[in-house]
């Protein structure tokens, strides 16, 4: 490593073989020689892990063998200064991690800035801690988006029976109200589509060889995913009644209440007249819809179905 | 790949480091890198041998990596062209970067500035690397998080309006606050409680009400924060088991709670989980409407059945 590292040359595995301890071997002896082919590729992959740019080419025309170097110019962390709060802040962001996928890669990134001189206060905090996990999924994903390749995937929505297999040219993972999505281009939809990493079941495989498309240019990611849960409008106005000392839950959301003889009259604001029939209903007796007549026909008809499931249900428990 | 060269790429990848990092701190203790760098004292001094007899094979030791040692503190006198670290790999980056828009995106956070700042310039020593295909919006509400987090820092204590979802009440309460997380999108406010007198998550959304009084937070000596990697609401086995049977448009409590079981039961499915308090759970159930039927335990149909024939009667 240390021998490539300071030689502007190309050296051909023979050349390093004959000066690094470890690699001494026989060329003559097919075996012997296989072994050291094996290790020495072991040891190229590693040394590209771990981001060493090895660059592959010859020395000179006459040569026939490939010879290898390394791109010094590509090799060391560019220089970077941080101001201590900055320096306080990048130590926070890589504990994030630590319950999560990238924590290994967080903390060595960490300790190649510290070698590049900054000193990091791992005491520091910032008043606001944000807790960050990630699905199985996350890692695969990013690195398909990354490098471009297509991904298969089993996926299966909570109200489906069984996951269906889908095809996607991902974009981008993205992190909405602290659930990740992937948005990409569904081959099988033929259409921009974004899962919910949660609901990947099994193994994403990397499909297709890298840079095989391009996603479209200036990309809002996060548009996509929000589209479909975005804040909703509560224009509607209900009347109820509730019994006094009950169902916090819906004086909360109170526009205004009027203590009357019969309870407290509450105005709650609502979306859509099912939805809040479902919050209504679960306070029981303890709430009489007085209006919109959608609102009560909704919750009316909601226990009724409530009522005949649990006296089935009733009956067989006995 | 293999276990043992796993281990030869780490430590590897650790000299590699390690030869910048004394570089930058001449005259640096050993016990102080050890605990910065996250190895042992013994495994440092190994490394250093290591590096010690590491450089340009086949030439004479003026090429080799020196260092002196003085006492317990070391100075590299010679770096065998080792002067910086490595660049950050695309995981490395990637890790960073995420975590800091993740910070950046965090409502109420203090010191943004140092946050978007720091993300420009790693974002410009990691190159390309960091068109990292991430992006995050944690929507949040702001106002409440900085006054929260103020009275963390402040170090003072808070009476809080709270309502319990479980108990459906609200209640008040004198709460010492200790710090402020975000899981899963939520805000959490954990807090000594001293009328629970214990440490409590209260959900920054359901802080209806809340004033920072003129005492200082105090708490009782060594308190057990919450973890809360496996998510805020872990559900112990001494909890009611309650199990449903919920058709497809109730199914989506399986992706909101923590279930001990589902199964797919003809049409339906049976779910079962555990919840804090059985009057909860029959708000709960009551709400799913038509899409769920208790099935077990038998006190908990007899509840709902109840309460629907109640509910039912102040409308004929």
């Amino acid at each position: 490593m240390i021998c490539l590292l300071s030689t502007r040359r190309f050296l051909t595995a023979a050349q390093i073989a004959t000066t690094v301890p470890g690699y001494e071997h026989d060329p003559d002896d097919p075996r012997d020689h296989e072994a050291f082919q094996r290790k020495f590729e072991r040891d190229k992959a590693e040394l590209r892990e771990l981001g060493v740019p090895l660059e592959t080419g010859t020395a000179s025309a006459f040569d026939t063998e490939p010879g290898y170097r390394i791109a010094a110019r590509e090799y060391a962390l560019p220089d970077i200064q941080l101001e201590p709060d900055e320096a306080a802040a990048v130590g926070i962001a890589a504990r994030l991690w630590r319950h999560a996928g990238l924590a290994a890669a967080a903390s060595s990134g960490l300790a190649k800035l510290r070698a590049a001189g900054i000193d990091i206060d791992p005491s520091a905090t910032l008043g606001v801690e944000p807790v960050v996990t990630v699905d199985p999924a996350f890692a695969p994903l990013t690195t398909a988006a990354r490098d471009r390749r297509t991904v298969a995937f089993d996926y299966r929505v909570p109200e489906g029976d069984a996951p269906t297999s889908r095809r996607l040219e991902p974009w981008g993972v993205v992190c909405w109200r602290g659930r990740w999505y992937v948005v990409g281009h569904d081959l099988d939809r033929e259409a921009t589509r974004c899962f919910r990493l949660s609901r990947i079941v099994g193994q994403v495989r990397l499909t297709g060889k890298p840079g095989s498309y391009e996603p479209p240019a200036g990309v809002d990611l996060i548009s996509h995913v929000a589209r479909w849960s975005g804040p909703v409008e509560r224009t509607g106005r209900a009347t109820v009644l509730v019994r006094p000392g009950r169902a916090a839950g819906l004086r909360r959301w109170a526009r205004e209440v009027e203590p009357t003889a019969d309870g407290d009259k509450l105005v709650l604001p609502f979306a859509d007249p099912d939805g809040l029939a479902a919050s209504v209903v679960g306070y029981g007796a303890d709430v009489r819809v007085l209006d919109p007549p959608e609102v009560r026909e909704a919750v009316i008809q909601r226990l009724k179905e409530i009522a005949t499931r649990h006296e089935a249900a009733s009956v067989s428990a006995r | 790949m293999t276990a043992p060269s796993r281990a030869s790429a780490d430590r590897l990848g650790r000299l590699l480091n390690l030869v910048p990092y004394l570089l930058a701190r001449p005259g640096i203790e050993l016990a102080e890198a050890a605990a910065e760098l996250g190895v042992s004292e013994k495994q440092l001094r190994e490394d250093l041998e290591l590096l010690w007899v590491c450089g340009l094979p086949g030439y004479g030791p003026g090429d080799l990596i020196d260092m002196a040692f003085d006492g317990d503190r070391v100075t590299i006198t010679y770096d065998a062209g080792i002067d910086r670290p490595l660049r950050l790999t695309p995981d490395e980056a990637l890790a960073l970067v995420v975590a800091l828009r993740m910070l950046a995106e965090t409502p109420g956070m203090a010191n943004r500035d140092a946050i978007e700042r720091t993300l420009a310039k790693l974002e410009s020593a990691a190159g390309d690397l960091t068109s990292a295909p991430v992006e995050v919006r944690l929507p949040g509400n702001a106002d409440r998080l900085d006054t929260l987090r103020g009275a963390v820092e402040r170090r003072r204590a808070l009476r809080i309006t709270y309502y319990t979802a479980t108990r459906d009440e609200l209640t008040e309460r004198v709460v010492d606050p200790i710090r402020v997380l975000v899981v899963a999108g939520r805000a959490y406010l954990e807090a000594w409680c001293r009328r629970a007198e214990a440490v409590r998550l209260f959900r920054a959304d359901r802080i209806d009400a809340l004033t920072e009084l003129d005492e200082p937070a105090r708490l009782p000596g060594q308190v057990r924060l919450h973890d809360v990697s496996g998510g805020v609401y872990q559900p112990g086995p001494e909890l009611p088991l309650v199990t449903l049977r919920v058709g497809r448009g109730g199914r989506w409590i399986t992706e909101y709670y923590p279930c001990e079981d589902v199964r797919p039961d003809g049409e339906e499915w049976l779910v079962s989980l555990r919840v804090a308090d059985l009057s909860w759970a029959q708000r709960f159930v009551l709400g799913l409407g038509p899409d769920a039927t208790v099935v077990a335990p038998a006190d908990l149909v007899e509840r709902v059945r109840q309460q629907a024939g109640a509910a039912l009667d102040q409308y004929s």
